[in-house]
């Protein structure tokens, strides 16, 4: 399927899926829809690093809280402009702060993207474990800026108090259908993204670096400019899925939003659903993310960790290839036999 | 004579304290066979490294077809039309055979197509093409019937042609073989020594490092040797193997 078609097809069954469940007349579905699809969008972008390339990054949350701050500190500049702006551009920040969430989501993006690229250039040198310890130490310096940084609330955190409707026009949406809506969106960018790069020379030059970096030098790749570019996608994708997250959980704090959940999901997930396709993350975040919701509403939060955390290790030791790798494999099997059978 | 088409001067590289090459001169001509021999540790494989750009030298310098390769990382140096092959195959395990030879081809002849600096007018390959030439490198080393399957199902032997086949797909200049004979048996070290000639014939520049003797001998047009890092003799086969100080650092003094 070409592209702008897929892109298409997906954006359809997004909003299919929008349909019902508005038609279902719940609002919790879409609060815990709204949590599924910012876990689809981490666990699509952790995969073109992690996946595709090989390279295990564990400070996930960084950049998912990059997004997220970058929104509040935005916020706070819409919130008191006669302040925060010299008189000549006031007019101009009063005309178009508050900012919308889409604008906020592109913003959160590109300076996600940035210190993506700015740690795969300090880190790629590293590989294996290195790799992964190099990114965990990144979520640790951000989170103590974060937390002594006053501007965006320190270690109090800040609210971002949403609106209760959006009005477009004449025509008025709950925000939480919004915000839902935009993520499906979301969503459907991030996984046309990795198919795309999936199938693309991009995709070839990203598995052989997979594979082995020296005999994909040897045949021309030019990998630290193609691990660059990974790094650089997958935290751009990260800080987006992080951007509209204050105004749905409308008060963060640091220890929120580089929460530990967010790494080891965002590992998780890709890992239970195979990392080779772009529809493991996909079923993985949708499996687990569901679950967790289901967890989080009769237990607590914390055994939807520990119950990603335990099934990643059960997945690792006995289904490396995930759901989607041996779904796969099975089908090649049946095609196979059933091919000698003719 | 023509400009030679490798020129390697004075090159030394020391790991720690340990010298493994050390003042190595080396000129290899268009369209030559040459066979690079020596025991365990003597540095073939740093040799290759260095001129390939997958570790830097210290001292010297690598000139290949009149460019200074100084400074320049693995893939450019491909890309200029260095290819090698690597002592244990490492073939890209998650791709099919064929994928394997179309990430040089897209990485390396569609790359050389887009750079100016290349006066020869290549043109970009479409994904038909590509899938021609995957096919035709295939039919060329005997793996034609294998283009669907993964690394890990084929052969030791389909390996090493598979290595070849995906050097090969470079389109190099000159290809350095390192020991892509090792651990086969004597049919099928002739069966790679006839592809290697096969090579030679279309052009292609061949370095072979090897330790069968019996396939470095009828390979060769000339013999380089090398000894802890020093090359002790280049010349025609039949003399080399004759000198007594290779002999003697092949049997001991």
């Amino acid at each position: 399927m070409r592209t702008p078609i897929f892109f298409i097809v997906a954006l359809l069954c997004g909003t299919a899926v929008f349909g019902a469940a508005l038609w279902s007349g719940n609002d919790y579905i879409f609060y815990a829809g709204y949590v599924v699809l910012h876990f689809i969008v981490l666990a699509t972008a952790w995969n073109i690093l992690g996946g595709y390339c090989g390279y295990v990054n564990f400070g996930s949350a960084a950049f998912f809280a990059i997004g997220a701050y970058s929104t509040i500190a935005l916020h706070k500049l819409g919130t008191n402009i006669s302040r925060y702006f010299p008189d000549a551009i006031a007019p101009v920040a009063e005309l178009i702060m508050p900012l919308p969430i889409p604008v906020l989501i592109l913003i959160g993006g590109c300076i996600a993207g940035l210190v993506g690229l700015g740690t795969g250039y300090l880190t790629l040198r590293l590989r294996g474990a290195f790799f992964a310890i190099a990114t965990l130490a990144l979520a640790v310096v951000l989170q103590t800026l974060v937390v002594n940084w006053e501007f965006v609330g320190g270690a109090r955190g800040a609210y971002v108090i949403a609106p209760q409707t959006l009005s477009i026009g004449n025509f008025e949406l709950r925000y939480i259908h919004y915000l839902a809506f935009i993520m499906i969106v979301l969503v459907v960018i991030a996984i046309t993204v990795a198919r795309l790069i999936e199938r693309s020379r991009l995709g070839y030059g990203f598995a052989s670096i997979r594979d082995d970096e020296l005999a994909a030098e040897a045949c021309g790749v030019p990998t630290l400019r193609l691990k660059l570019i990974a790094t650089t996608i997958s935290g751009a994708l990260m800080g987006m899925a992080g951007a509209p997250f204050p105004y749905y959980i409308n008060y963060l704090d640091p220890a929120s939003a580089f929460n530990l959940s967010y790494g080891v999901n965002s590992i998780a997930m890709p890992m239970i659903g195979g990392t080779t396709s772009w529809m493991g993350p996909l079923v993985g975040a949708i499996i687990i993310a569901t679950l967790q919701q289901w967890m989080t509403v009769t237990f607590s939060s914390e055994w939807g960790v520990l119950f990603a955390g335990a099934l990643l290790i059960i997945f690792v030791i006995l289904a490396p290839k995930g759901i989607v790798g041996h779904a796969q494999d099975f089908l090649r099997r049946r095609r196979q036999q059933a091919g000698a059978n003719r | 004579m023509s400009q030679p088409l490798l020129e390697i001067t004075n090159l030394g590289k020391r790991f720690g304290g340990f010298v493994a090459l050390e003042g190595i001169n080396l000129t290899v001509q268009r369209g030559e066979r040459v066979g690079l021999i020596g025991p365990n540790g003597s540095g073939k494989s740093t040799l290759v490294n260095c001129v390939c750009g997958t570790l830097s030298n210290e001292t010297g310098s690598v000139y290949f077809d009149g460019q200074d390769m100084n400074g320049l990382s693995a893939h450019q140096r491909t890309h200029r039309g260095m290819a090698r092959s690597f002592q244990l195959p490492r073939p890209f395990g998650s791709l099919t055979v064929q994928d394997n030879l179309r990430i040089p081809l897209l990485y390396t002849v569609n790359a050389r197509a887009h750079t100016a600096a290349d006066t020869q007018t290549r043109s970009h390959l479409s994904p038909a093409e590509i899938d021609a030439r995957c096919a035709e490198l295939l039919g060329l080393v005997g793996l034609a019937d294998k283009a669907d399957k993964l690394p890990r199902d084929l052969t030791q032997i389909e390996m090493r042609k598979l290595e070849l086949a995906r050097a090969m797909a470079a389109d190099p200049k000159l290809l350095i073989a390192d020991e892509s004979m090792a651990g086969l048996s004597q049919s099928e070290v002739a069966d790679i020594v006839a592809l290697l000639i096969k090579l030679n014939e279309r052009g292609i520049t061949i370095i072979l490092i090897e330790h069968i003797m019996s396939a470095v001998m009828s390979f060769s047009q000339r013999l380089v040797v090398l000894v802890s890092g020093r090359k002790i003799a280049d010349g025609k086969p039949e003399a080399v193997v004759n000198d007594p100080q290779v002999i003697g650092a092949y049997l001991g003094q």
